[in-house]
């Protein structure tokens, strides 16, 4: 299927990038790997009359280490991220988890920042970003600012991020000696998770979990992450799993199984992450 | 809008319609249509190419994207009639049944074999999960991929 249309703008730079946007507001998208956009635009469930392509933004596809942080470009990559040893020797839980997202020829195409920024439930990176409590930077005419990822994702598609904004970098807290699980249940080859969890034990105890397509939003399993703390074991914090989701029904799974499959796939993440 | 794109080491300058699919550009503007489109939901892998040597789904691609890019489709893969020793590995363990996922196959498994040149079965089946064979015909397409890892003489 063809895409609608649409006007086309190569950015030379992030400012050039956000100056299209502000100029041309909620009529434009960014167009990064291109790997979520170009199929919404083929079903014609996006389509934006202004395209502003950002991929040849090579200074922001980086992964550095910043002391107590590691900071990923938003434009890195899905493959550099995967085989990045920073990555895997500080933020490990999030190598694996882009380990799974799409299929090879998605993860060389496609972005950190535009599998972020597209907000979608299902997407497997928010469950691993939750659970290691990162933050994201957003761009604007006015400068840079920090969003914590409890308050970015704001509903289906919907991220914090405003129309002439873009997200330039993601800062994951530094997670060395840390333990992880990543469980994804789906029911075909590079297909999207019917529910995804990620869990992460630091080397220090605390501990954080992830959850989607559990909610019109990625979410943090905040009950399980409490009991934990208070004394339960890793089976009894994964009981309560599903606590405040609402999952939604579809072709795969009921709403009920869904919550029956968070409560399971949590339990082997705290399990493979030592709980 | 004007892009220029090498591929298979030939350079062809185009004025394209910046929501032209790359896939589309090859096919029907360049007239290379070895790369074939099954799924075009981004799924089945058919339309696989290389893009600065790294396997693409080319239908998730506009081709302005690939502007000053290089790129390798099935046709550019044999040295003349001389076959990749992918192409000939497909060749010699029967790895193709109606023949239609066998481009993108054949691209995918090259470049995963770039990326892991000593793979075993199971890394191989990962690393071919973005290609579909309607025949169900996996298990030749992967002794394939292992043969020619092995150095694909018999």
């Amino acid at each position: 299927m063809i895409p609608a249309a649409f006007d086309y703008v190569r950015a030379g730079s992030a400012d050039e990038a956000i100056a299209s946007l502000a100029t041309h507001g909620d009529e434009a998208k960014l167009l990064a790997g291109g790997h979520s956009l170009i199929p919404l635009m083929r079903f014609r469930l996006a389509r934006p009359a202004v395209v502003v392509d950002i991929g040849r933004l090579d200074d922001l596809s980086y992964i550095r280490d910043g002391g107590d942080h590691v900071a990923i470009g938003a434009l890195t990559r899905h493959r550099d991220v995967e085989t990045s040893d920073l990555v895997a020797a500080r933020a490990g839980l999030l190598g694996e988890v882009t380990s799974h997202v799409g299929d090879p020829q998605v993860r060389h195409r496609g972005t950190l920042g535009g599998a972020v920024a597209h907000g979608d439930p299902a997407s497997d990176i928010p469950s691993a970003l939750i659970a290691l409590g990162a933050t994201l930077v957003a761009t604007g005419p006015q400068g840079s600012r920090e969003i914590s990822v409890d308050d970015f994702f704001s509903g289906f598609l919907e991220t914090a991020l405003a129309d002439d904004e873009m997200l330039t970098e993601v800062r994951i807290p530094a997670a060395d000696g840390a333990r992880w699980g990543f469980e994804k249940f789906n029911r075909r080859a590079q297909d999207w998770a019917i529910v995804g969890v990620s869990a992460v034990v630091r080397a220090g105890g605390e501990v954080g979990v992830g959850l989607v397509n559990m909610d019109s939003t990625p979410v943090r399993a905040a009950a399980v992450e409490s009991a934990v703390a208070g004394g339960a074991s890793g089976a009894e914090a994964a009981e309560l799993a599903a606590e405040g989701c609402e999952p939604t029904e579809d072709l795969n799974a009921s709403v009920e199984y869904r919550r029956h499959l968070a409560r399971v796939l949590t339990r082997r993440a705290l399990e493979a992450a030592g709980l | 809008m004007e892009i220029s794109v090498t591929i298979n080491g030939t350079t062809h300058s185009h004025d394209v319609e910046p929501r032209t699919l790359l896939v589309h550009y090859i096919r029907d503007v360049v007239g290379l249509t070895g790369t074939n489109i099954g799924c075009d939901t981004s799924s089945c892998g058919a339309c696989t190419i290389h893009v600065n040597g790294e396997s693409v789904k080319s239908c998730t691609m506009f081709a302005v994207q690939a502007d000053g890019e290089d790129l390798l489709t099935i046709e550019g893969l044999a040295d003349g009639d001389t076959l990749h020793p992918m192409q000939e590995s497909f060749r010699q363990c029967h790895a193709l049944q109606c023949g239609y996922c066998t481009p993108g196959m054949v691209m995918a498994a090259v470049s995963f074999l770039d990326e892991n040149p000593n793979p075993s079965e199971r890394e191989v089946r990962l690393g071919l999960e973005g290609n579909l064979c309607r025949c169900t015909g996996y298990h030749n397409i992967v002794k394939a991929v292992l043969h020619c890892a092995a150095g694909g003489e018999q």
